[in-house]
């Protein structure tokens, strides 16, 4: 399968090339953070489907399976989603580019050229203030939206994003 | 057919505070009025002459005028050396400045409102991606020469030293062919239209409670509808709507494109004027030209035909305003997309994606369909819904496969020493041709099935059009030469050869 279509470029380069992952991990924590932020979002769906089954004293027999497909869906999700991102998000700087890789079933990987960096902002939500993590968000001129790395260190993202102003700072242009 | 008249000389604007042109008190509430004629005809005479609907209309009209005035009272505008300024807004009042030097298109466009009074209206469009619902600095408007002025001054810097540039300077790329309008029912924007009016027109009479049934006319087509057989009833109807349809995509095609012309200028930009009612001017700088996209939606590519859009940044994506090329034939969209772009990328030879590619087609194109049937089918088994659903949508199947198989055939990219080419869609084909100095970065993403199909969509990130346009379904090893050979040594450092990886025959 792999070798099936080597001949579309029609070039000398027979290499089968992939994507490698970028060096660094995001912070251990960042498991805490996907978990607690799952939980809240299954403990206000599960609450309102408790509620129904509670508050009605003939709960059809449709909402109870329901409930329960919920719950367990809920379980394998809170339970497997937060590891499986952190075995997945991973980012690299190098003086060229910024490069990240994010999702858990489905995966992304996004490149920006730091020649090409508008903007770099860090933002620390509510849940992520109290573990010490924050998300760096990197714009180009782009509307298709920005290069993220979510949940790090909040002193190693300090740190990237000093470095990548500066080093943005420096490049002259309008980057677009 | 006003002509834009011929350029004065150029000369700086001075830096004294300018204002609309006071013609716009009385053009502003007209050009609203205009689109409020009939909904507020039927408010006021439709019902039986009661005095709150006369009120209403009285009311409505005389708002308008109001704030015909007020907007030209709390607008004014200057030009500098480094930025256009503009202020207005009454009791939200807003100051935008942008700088000249970061104006990529100058839009005019006179509504016919405007086209009475010899105005136009001015709108610069700068680098920034146009997200947000404010148009950026728009000039409600001037006088057509004021505009014209104003249009070179603003992309003069880019023309050699202090010329000034005539009209005549222009040579042009292309120009309405008569002939060309028998592509116009090929756009079913006539279909969309009869739709639309249906929708307001049965929205309007809801809201008003006008009683259709009680009108002789609408009384008389029902009892025929309802007591002929469908077999009867079903032709003539398609019939109606088919031949209302072609009348209303040619008055629209009419409206929209009368005298088109494409030319480009010695000041270094591509201008497109178009219009009968409602004429528009559109110049896009040349070296902020990011690419062109061909647009071929299905019925106009059976016919041989093809619209071309440019890839620009400065542009607003929901006003049409980046048309470059009506609904026109094939070969005439190649031509100007080639004198356009000084390159021919859009005709180039693509790669075909592979096999595993057309699985994915299929099966997207598929699901959705079956889906609806089982659950109509359920539907019917189960809460009493008729039959006739989910019969419907099971023989449907079939024109999903096609159009899976057909999104399948149109895949394909190519990469010629300038662009970026890559083609999707069935319904509406598009072939983009992207700048490779344009793109400002790399989006790659892998779904759970295409990591097993060994497939990747590669996103080229460009601050122009859309902002990123997509390889769909191409093969992991030659998505990523691709992007890695569009922009030499940017991708690299993050590859590695996969020969390490299990050799699976």
């Amino acid at each position: 399968m792999a070798h099936a279509d080597s001949r579309q470029t029609g070039g000398v380069d027979n290499t089968e090339w992939r994507l490698r992952a970028p060096a660094n991990l995001v912070s251990k924590r960042a498991i805490l953070h996907w978990t607690l932020s799952a939980l809240i979002g299954w403990v206000i769906v599960l609450g309102g489907q408790g509620i129904h089954l509670l508050v009605n004293d003939d709960p059809p027999a449709v909402a109870q399976t329901v409930a329960i497909v919920s719950v367990v869906v809920a379980l394998v999700h809170v339970l497997v989603m937060p590891r499986w991102r952190y075995a997945v998000h991973r980012w690299e700087t190098n003086p060229d580019a910024v490069f990240t890789r994010s999702g858990w079933i489905n995966q992304e990987w996004r490149l920006a050229p730091v020649s090409r960096i508008q903007t770099v902002d860090t933002v620390r939500g509510p849940l992520q203030q109290l573990l010490k993590l924050a998300t760096v968000t990197v714009t180009t001129a782009s509307a298709a939206g920005p290069v993220k790395i979510e949940n790090l260190d909040a002193s190693v993202a300090a740190r990237l994003s000093d470095e990548l102003a500066s080093t943005t700072q420096a490049t002259p242009g309008d980057a677009t | 057919m006003t002509e834009f008249p011929a350029a004065p000389p150029v000369v700086e604007p001075s830096h004294e505070w300018g204002r609309l042109d006071p013609r716009m008190i009385i053009v502003r509430p007209l050009n609203e009025l205009m689109g409020l004629l009939i909904p507020l005809f039927i408010l006021m005479f439709a019902g039986n002459g009661d005095t709150w609907r006369i009120v209403a209309g009285g009311a409505t009209v005389g708002a308008l005028v109001l704030y015909g005035l007020f907007s030209w009272v709390s607008t004014k505008y200057r030009i500098t050396e480094t930025q256009v300024e503009l202020h207005k807004g009454l009791l939200h009042r807003q100051r935008l400045a942008i700088p000249r030097d970061r104006i990529r298109t100058v839009d005019l466009t006179a509504k016919l409102g405007h086209r009475l009074f010899g105005l136009s209206a001015v709108r610069v469009g700068t680098g920034e991606q146009s997200r947000s619902s404010t148009d950026g600095v728009v000039l409600d408007a001037v006088t057509a020469a004021e505009a014209d002025r104003l249009r070179q001054v603003f992309l003069r810097r880019a023309a050699t030293a202090e010329t000034v540039v005539g009209e005549d300077d222009s040579t042009s790329i292309s120009q309405l062919d008569k002939r060309w309008y028998r592509y116009a029912p090929l756009t079913m924007s006539g279909l969309l239209t009869i739709g639309l009016a249906a929708g307001f027109g049965m929205n309007l009479a809801r809201e008003l409670k006008l009683e259709f049934s009680e009108t002789g006319l609408i009384r008389s087509v029902f009892h025929w509808v309802l007591n002929t057989s469908p077999l009867a009833v079903i032709p003539v109807v398609a019939g109606l709507v088919l031949v209302v349809s072609v009348l209303l995509s040619l008055l629209a095609y009419l409206l929209q494109n009368h005298d088109f012309r494409l030319t480009r200028n010695t000041d270094g930009t591509v201008r497109v004027r178009r219009g009968l009612l409602t004429t528009r001017s559109v110049s896009v700088e040349e070296q902020r030209l990011r690419g062109v996209s061909l647009h071929e939606p299905l019925l106009l590519r059976a016919g041989r035909g093809a619209r071309l859009t440019a890839v620009t940044t400065g542009l607003g994506r929901a006003s049409g305003s980046s048309l470059l090329l009506p609904p026109a034939p094939r070969g005439e969209a190649h031509r100007v997309a080639e004198q356009v772009l000084l390159a021919d990328p859009t005709s180039a030879q693509l790669t075909r994606h592979p096999a595993a590619a057309r699985s994915r087609r299929l099966f997207r194109a598929i699901s959705p369909n079956v889906a609806a049937a089982v659950t109509l089918l359920l539907l019917a088994a189960f809460a009493e819904w008729p039959h006739w659903p989910w019969i419907v949508a099971t023989c449907l199947l079939p024109v999903s496969v096609l159009i899976g198989l057909d999104r399948y055939r149109n895949l394909g990219h190519a990469l010629t020493d300038r662009y970026l080419v890559s083609r999707s869609g069935s319904l509406d084909r598009e072939t983009v041709a992207l700048q490779r100095t344009g793109i400002i970065g790399w989006n790659i993403r892998q779904t759970l099935f295409q990591r097993r199909a060994g497939l990747l969509s590669v996103t080229a990130i460009t601050a122009a059009g859309k902002g990123g346009y997509t390889v769909v379904d191409v093969d992991e090893s030659n998505g990523l030469k691709l992007a890695d050979a569009a922009i030499p040594d940017l991708l690299r450092p993050f590859l590695q050869s996969s020969q390490e990886r299990p050799d699976g025959s």
